[in-house]
């Protein structure tokens, strides 16, 4: 994802296709610094996020669990000596088992997993942009009091994930929470947030709404600022209206901060575990559980189906992927280029 | 500029609108916060009673039992540990990778951009039962190195993309200049380049920091022993299934946020200039 940057781009493909070994030596002698500049987080992707990619992959082709996943199986006897044996059922090579009873319901809620983590997306994302966009929107006026305004809309992002996951499931407590003090104050029954599907999903929507608005409220202030405010004054000459300025300025002029940042919030929101983990603990019964908090259940409760859990993994990833190609298609289609 | 200020031109209903508005969301935006803080000083049977109050019996008794009855100090440092290392590791692979990915047309650049951002997408689903193997096989398993690494394979792709969108936005004929001078890359890079990014550097730095010290998975899958958690899996100690205290999760969750707060008040300064570059540019 670049711009025209300031770097002059040369041809990577050199002239000569003889001069191999002359080239290569070039292009070491050339760029080694380079190369040595990103070397250490080559291996570190390398060791630590492709390796394990390949590994997942692999994984859910196989049935390993907690259980099955010692080579041997050791029997201490009455003497204290140990006796070893192969394990009869180890793990093995099942092929594609493991989608085929996640894909079909047999093992897990995969289908309704996946329709509560595309609301969840939709919703979360849709309302960070809209509400990131009019506060910025707010905020970049001269105006009184700018600058305290924003240090406070900013603060929730201040606070970690995790603590606001905790403040928001103690104001959503059915006895003592601040949530049903309110309603019950305007006169409305106190609501047992948890114990429905929909309602417990709301919790954690709203819990990762309020955490989310200040970054996208940033980063679209900031593309605000970008924009040249010869722009505005030439509108305001011509007698636009503020609306007519808003939608003719600043939104086509946020468009390559609002595509990186929807794109981000969209892959982030997707894969957001700690909210919905630590708000709604997948309550009542699993049903608010998004795909990553399931795959996570899979793999470290009960017994540790990591084969599952690696299923799940793919199917997460692929649904990403395919997801940003069909993106980036479309801006490619509208002429942004990438 | 001549610009007269808009202030000017606003009538006052419209100005009350916009300041209605923005107090308003001013009030969503801090009143959990202080809502945690003010529970935290009230007594358990005061926290656990219907009725609304903002002050009842205040007390400091839950800080006081939190940071001598509980393991809450020894969560807090290894947190304190853990994110300082992340943070500073983290900057530095991410500083030199992004200004190399900014600066250098070198083969293989285009595809460790791809890389980083596709890096995003990667669920933590996939990744976390292998990682947790290769811990294991290495004996990091119940260690904090195993959660410094795993926190910078989170962190590091995100910040260099972020850095690289700012370091393009510094004219390359400083780094000419410096050349000219007798800099070779890596000491134009240290001297001239990255004190002119230090907004970006401080929006990297939290970013960082935030992500280590906030991290649940990882944290709750590696870690087995009291003495090694973090504060992201400690606190849930305090809120079991059954039994949940409350009044001590309040005040932790306060202590918690304090330093998290100190490093974004350092940071927020350059926050719009910093992302803006990584966003627009990235």
């Amino acid at each position: 994802m670049t711009t025209v940057t300031a770097d002059p781009a040369p041809p990577s493909t050199p002239p000569g296709r003889s001069a191999r070994p002359s080239r290569l030596r070039r292009s070491w002698e050339k760029h080694w610094y380079a190369w040595a500049m990103v070397l250490p987080v080559v291996i570190v992707l390398a060791v630590l996020i492709f390796y394990p990619l390949f590994r997942g992959i692999w994984l859910s082709f196989t049935n390993l669990t907690e259980a099955n996943q010692a080579a041997e199986i050791c029997i201490r006897s009455i003497t204290g000596s140990e006796v070893c044996n192969d394990n009869p059922n180890k793990w093995e090579f099942v092929g594609l088992d493991n989608y085929v009873r996640v894909l079909t319901g047999e093992v897990g809620e995969f289908w309704q997993w996946t329709g509560t983590t595309l609301i969840w997306t939709l919703v979360c994302v849709a309302c960070h942009f809209g509400l990131g966009l009019g506060l910025a929107t707010m905020l970049n006026r001269p105006m009184r009091l700018r600058g305290l305004y924003r240090v406070l809309l900013i603060l929730p992002w201040a606070v970690p994930a995790f603590v606001s996951a905790f403040a928001w499931k103690f104001i959503f407590n059915e006895r003592f929470g601040l949530a049903n003090a309110l309603l019950s104050a305007v006169g409305i029954d106190p609501v047992s947030w948890f114990a429905d599907r929909w309602t417990s999903l709301l919790t954690a929507i709203v819990t990762n709404i309020w955490l989310g608005v200040p970054f996208m409220m940033v980063a679209l202030l900031g593309g605000m600022q970008t924009i040249p405010s010869e722009l505005y004054e030439a509108a305001e000459i011509d007698g636009a209206s503020a609306w007519q300025r808003f939608t003719n300025i600043t939104l086509p002029g946020l468009r390559p901060v609002s595509m990186t940042v929807v794109l981000l919030g969209t892959i982030w929101t997707f894969n957001m575990f700690p909210i919905i983990f630590l708000v709604t603990e997948g309550q009542p019964a699993g049903q608010s559980e998004i795909l990553v908090t399931g795959a996570y259940r899979a793999a470290f409760e009960g017994i540790r189906n990591y084969s599952l859990a690696s299923t799940y993994g793919v199917l997460i990833l692929s649904i990403l992927l395919v997801f940003s190609v069909f993106y980036r298609r479309a801006l490619r289609k509208q002429g942004e280029v990438w | 500029m001549a610009r007269a200020p808009g202030r000017s031109r606003r009538g006052p209903a419209r100005s009350a609108l916009l300041h209605g508005t923005l107090i308003l969301a001013s009030l969503i935006a801090i009143g959990p916060i202080v809502w945690v803080l003010l529970s935290s000083l009230k007594p358990g049977y005061a926290i656990q009673s219907s009725e609304l109050t903002l002050f009842r019996d205040t007390t400091l008794a839950n800080y006081g039992y939190v940071l001598t009855e509980t393991n809450f100090p020894r969560w807090f440092l290894n947190s304190v540990i853990v994110a300082a290392f992340t943070m500073t590791i983290g900057i530095f692979l991410s500083a030199t990778t992004g200004y190399a990915v900014s600066r250098f047309n070198f083969p293989g650049r285009r595809p460790l951009m791809m890389v980083f951002l596709v890096t995003q997408m990667f669920p933590v689903a996939i990744l976390i039962v292998p990682i947790y193997t290769i811990m294991a096989r290495l004996g990091l398993i119940n260690t904090m190195p195993a959660l410094i690494i795993a926190y910078l394979t989170i962190a590091v792709p995100f910040c260099a993309w972020m850095l690289k969108g700012y370091f393009d936005s510094i004219p390359t004929s400083l780094d000419e200049a410096a050349a000219l001078d007798g800099c070779g890359p890596f000491a134009t890079f240290w001297r001239v380049v990255l004190p002119l990014a230090r907004p970006a550097v401080a929006v990297t730095a939290f970013y960082t920091f935030l992500t280590a010290w906030g991290e649940v998975a990882y944290a709750s899958a590696f870690i087995q022993t009291d003495d090694k958690f973090t504060l992201a899996y400690g606190l849930q100690q305090f809120v079991p299934q059954f039994n949940p205290q409350w009044e001590y999760l309040t005040a932790a969750a306060v202590l918690v946020t304090v330093p998290a707060g100190l490093v974004f008040f350092f940071a927020q300064k350059h926050l719009v200039s910093g992302l803006t570059a990584g966003g627009t540019k990235g």
